[in-house]
């Protein structure tokens, strides 16, 4: 008989995920603390930028792909095997434009906004468990600091509206300004609703307490909750990534290119990062909160699990945040777009109760301990 | 005073009044490069906030004198020109011109040529509908619908160049009949495209009709009463959305239109939705003109009068409307007996459809304004002329 991998207590947890990574063990034995603190750092460092501008990189590209076939199209297919060379190519063109600038624009802060989005992108990386042992940091406050650095994102866009001296992005940054602050709400709500279940706001923590078969991810052990907070997650998450159908900062067909209207060559391309870079940050997070993170999906059926779990979790964190943002992009080519006061009001009068109501009853949930078992 | 100084200083009368929210407002100018104003059209929109307080359009980017160059030449070579203004209801337009020719001079139609020009107009109906819905879509954001409406209009297009070579502008009708004879498959083919284009008109209501944000935003969204519209001479799509029972063909009737059943598609408020759902109709009442007109098309037979040297009009005026796929398209023609016309006047049913935009977009969102255009179906050449 296979030994169950299920209900494992705290330590033995820890013991089965590590949280160190071997080469961040090697550098600590063969460097003192200072020196392998540097050099530890600088890998993340390198790590990290190599892994977002690919991963921006193939986005585009899956967009594309995504988008040409709901479209009856092939998408970009002459560049490179599968056109995967394409948006290569796009970004070296974009690099190679003059960044212009309207005149009586705020010459600083309209350079200064491009980088905001993607420094935030950045910074959130650092908390996402890619597995047990790859995450930069591992605050215990990690979803504050997520929060934090996510709705740092708008500042950006709401620069960049204002300093364009353009009225189509004053009007895209107004939006999207009011459309943040709106759905960041029900967006954080979500989060409590996992911070609630997990007792823990540390994102490694939070993938742990979901150890398990599949029905002990948050999205099915808060009976009804998890689902109901998951549909609000997708909804509130798309706004916050200006993803149709609540892409009314971007707009094209009322605003021409809303906030980003005026910006080119590489302004342009750091919103374009910043925005695909938060797609997978999103997702990231969606996985890691609902769907069980990297921890391999188990379905009480021994040799099947342990088959399933032998897959590293780097590589079941990646199949989880494909699949959501395979489903943001089949909502982006499906919807058309919401205007903006139906988008406030499905945010204030409709979302908002909902998600309150759904942790006052998870909550219950959570002290009454009915959760599926 | 700079130069970007001036260019913030309003005209005479289009300050706004001092004080309250109509110092707030401020001017946003629409075009004539912008994506949803379909072409070169120029809108100046007044804004407080999102809301539109007025809109004036400025029409006349792609003028090119159509009407005066008509002065200049027969009417035989003015035909081609018509195509040049509404390029999406080319065969209408110039049937116009053709039945004008027809009935000044007394040139009979063979029958083959009526049901040619009649199934070729119904299908430039659904072609020019199918794009309007893609551009619907996409106005509304929703950009996979452009490539659904194109798919169909290009079916639709592809069996044009077979019959006549041309694509958009036609150039197929002539006083008398049509420039040549339809291919041998014309007739199995017309009926494939009537299945297409029942098939795909469930399709695009599963995909956008009944889409929630679509009832959303085109409900109560930019409503033209009757008599608003009536004043304003609105047509086509636009005039029977708000419930008033005009359709050339029917009411007017041309060519063989009269031994077709068909019903009128009629709307009741007159919003966005109901010229929405009263041009999706239309393309199903089309689908059941071209299914009696392919049943009764004559298998052999001429498809032009012997030709003239040449379509000398008497001296007088002559007028006579067609319904074109966005209204009624309307060609008078003044000769003194010569070659050449006198004078040639096209009424556009764009041009009165696009008037009433004020009228109607006062009060509305930003995005809706996008969408009332969008259901005005504006073809802007047509505009311009």
């Amino acid at each position: 008989m296979i030994a169950s991998l299920h209900n494992l207590s705290a330590a033995e947890l820890a013991a089965r995920y590590p949280a160190t990574h071997p080469v961040g063990d090697w550098v600590r034995a063969h460097l003192g603390a200072a020196g392998a603190f540097t050099v530890n750092a600088l890998i993340a460092l390198a790590l990290t930028t190599v892994f977002v501008s690919l991963t921006a990189l193939f986005l585009v590209w899956m967009e594309r792909k995504v988008c040409a076939r709901f479209q009856l199209r092939l998408g970009p297919n002459r560049v490179g095997p599968f056109g995967l060379m394409q948006t290569l190519a796009d970004g070296l063109k974009l690099f190679l434009k003059e960044s212009f600038m309207p005149r009586e624009a705020d010459f600083f802060v309209y350079y200064l906004a491009p980088l905001i989005p993607i420094t935030s992108s950045f910074m959130v990386f650092c908390v996402l468990p890619f597995d047990h042992n790859i995450q930069i940091a591992d605050p215990q406050g990690g979803l504050v600091y997520l929060c934090a650095f996510l709705g740092m994102g708008v500042f950006g866009v709401l620069l960049a509206g204002w300093s364009s001296n353009n009225k189509y992005s004053l009007l895209g940054a107004l939006r999207s300004g009011a459309q943040m602050i709106a759905y960041e709400i029900s967006y954080v709500l979500c989060l409590l609703l996992i911070v609630l279940a997990s007792g823990s706001a540390s994102t490694r923590d939070i993938v742990l307490a979901q150890h398990g078969t599949v029905l002990d991810w948050w999205l099915f052990k808060l009976p009804g909750c998890g689902v109901l907070g998951f549909i609000i997650f997708i909804i509130s998450s798309t706004a916050e990534l200006h993803r149709a159908p609540f892409d009314i900062a971007e707009a094209e067909s009322e605003l021409t290119g809303g906030f980003h209207t005026e910006y080119s060559g590489m302004g342009f391309s750091m919103f374009f990062l910043s925005e695909y870079a938060n797609l997978f940050v999103t997702a990231g997070l969606g996985a890691t909160l609902f769907l069980g993170g990297f921890l391999a999906p188990q379905f009480g059926f021994g040799p099947l699990d342990h088959a399933l779990a032998l897959v590293p979790g780097f590589v079941w964190f990646m199949l989880k945040v494909y699949a959501l943002i395979f489903l943001y992009m089949w909502l982006r080519w499906t919807f058309p777009r919401l205007r903006v006061d139906q988008l406030m009001a499905l945010e204030w009068k409709f979302l908002l109760p909902v998600a309150l109501g759904n942790l006052a009853v998870a909550a219950v949930l959570v002290t009454l301990g009915w959760l599926i078992p | 005073m700079s130069a970007v100084e001036a260019s913030l200083v309003l005209p005479p009368g289009f300050e706004p009044a001092a004080g309250g929210r109509e110092a707030e407002a401020y001017y946003l100018n629409m075009g004539p490069q912008h994506p949803s104003t379909h072409g070169v059209l120029r809108l100046v929109v007044r804004l407080d906030g999102e809301t539109v307080l007025g809109v004036v359009p400025h029409p006349g980017y792609v003028h090119r004198g159509i009407e005066k160059m008509g002065e200049n030449m027969t009417v035989l070579q003015y035909l081609h020109h018509t195509d040049r203004m509404d390029y999406l209801s080319s065969l209408a337009n110039s049937l116009s011109l053709c039945l004008i020719v027809e009935r000044a001079l007394g040139i009979g139609v063979p029958e083959r040529a009526e049901y040619i020009r009649v199934i070729m107009c119904e299908l430039q109906r659904i072609a020019s509908h199918m794009l309007w819905w893609g551009v619907f879509g996409m106005d509304l954001g929703a950009i996979t619908t452009f490539f659904y409406g194109f798919r169909d209009h290009e079916l639709i297009t592809e069996l044009f160049e077979e019959v006549c070579g041309a694509r958009l502008t036609l150039n197929y009708f002539r006083p008398g009949g049509v420039v040549a004879d339809v291919p041998a498959d014309f007739v199995p083919k017309v009926q494939k495209i009537i299945e297409q284009t029942r098939r795909s008109l469930d399709e695009f209501d599963r995909l956008l009709t009944k889409n929630v944000i679509i009832q959303e935003r085109t409900h109560g969204v930019g409503v033209l009463s009757a008599a608003v519209a009536r004043n304003y001479g609105c047509s086509g799509a636009v005039l029977r959305a708000s419930g008033v029972n005009y359709d050339v063909r029917k009411n007017d009737p041309y060519s063989i239109y009269d031994r077709f059943a068909f019903d009128v598609p009629l709307g009741k408020n007159g919003d966005c939705f109901d010229r929405y759902e009263v041009r999706m109709r239309e393309m199903a009442e089309s689908a059941r003109i071209l299914e009696q007109a392919v049943a009764q098309f004559p298998a052999e037979g001429a498809w032009r009068a012997k030709e003239l040297p040449q379509y000398k009009l008497p001296a007088g005026s002559w007028f006579q409307w067609v319904e074109a796929a966005r209204g009624a398209f309307g060609s008078f023609i003044v000769s003194d007996g010569n070659a050449k016309p006198v004078r040639i006047k096209n009424r556009s049913p764009g041009f009165s459809n696009l008037s009433v935009l004020e009228e109607i977009a006062r009060g509305a969102k930003l995005a809706d304004l996008v969408t009332i255009l969008s259901t005005l179906d504006i073809v802007v050449p047509d505009i311009d002329r």
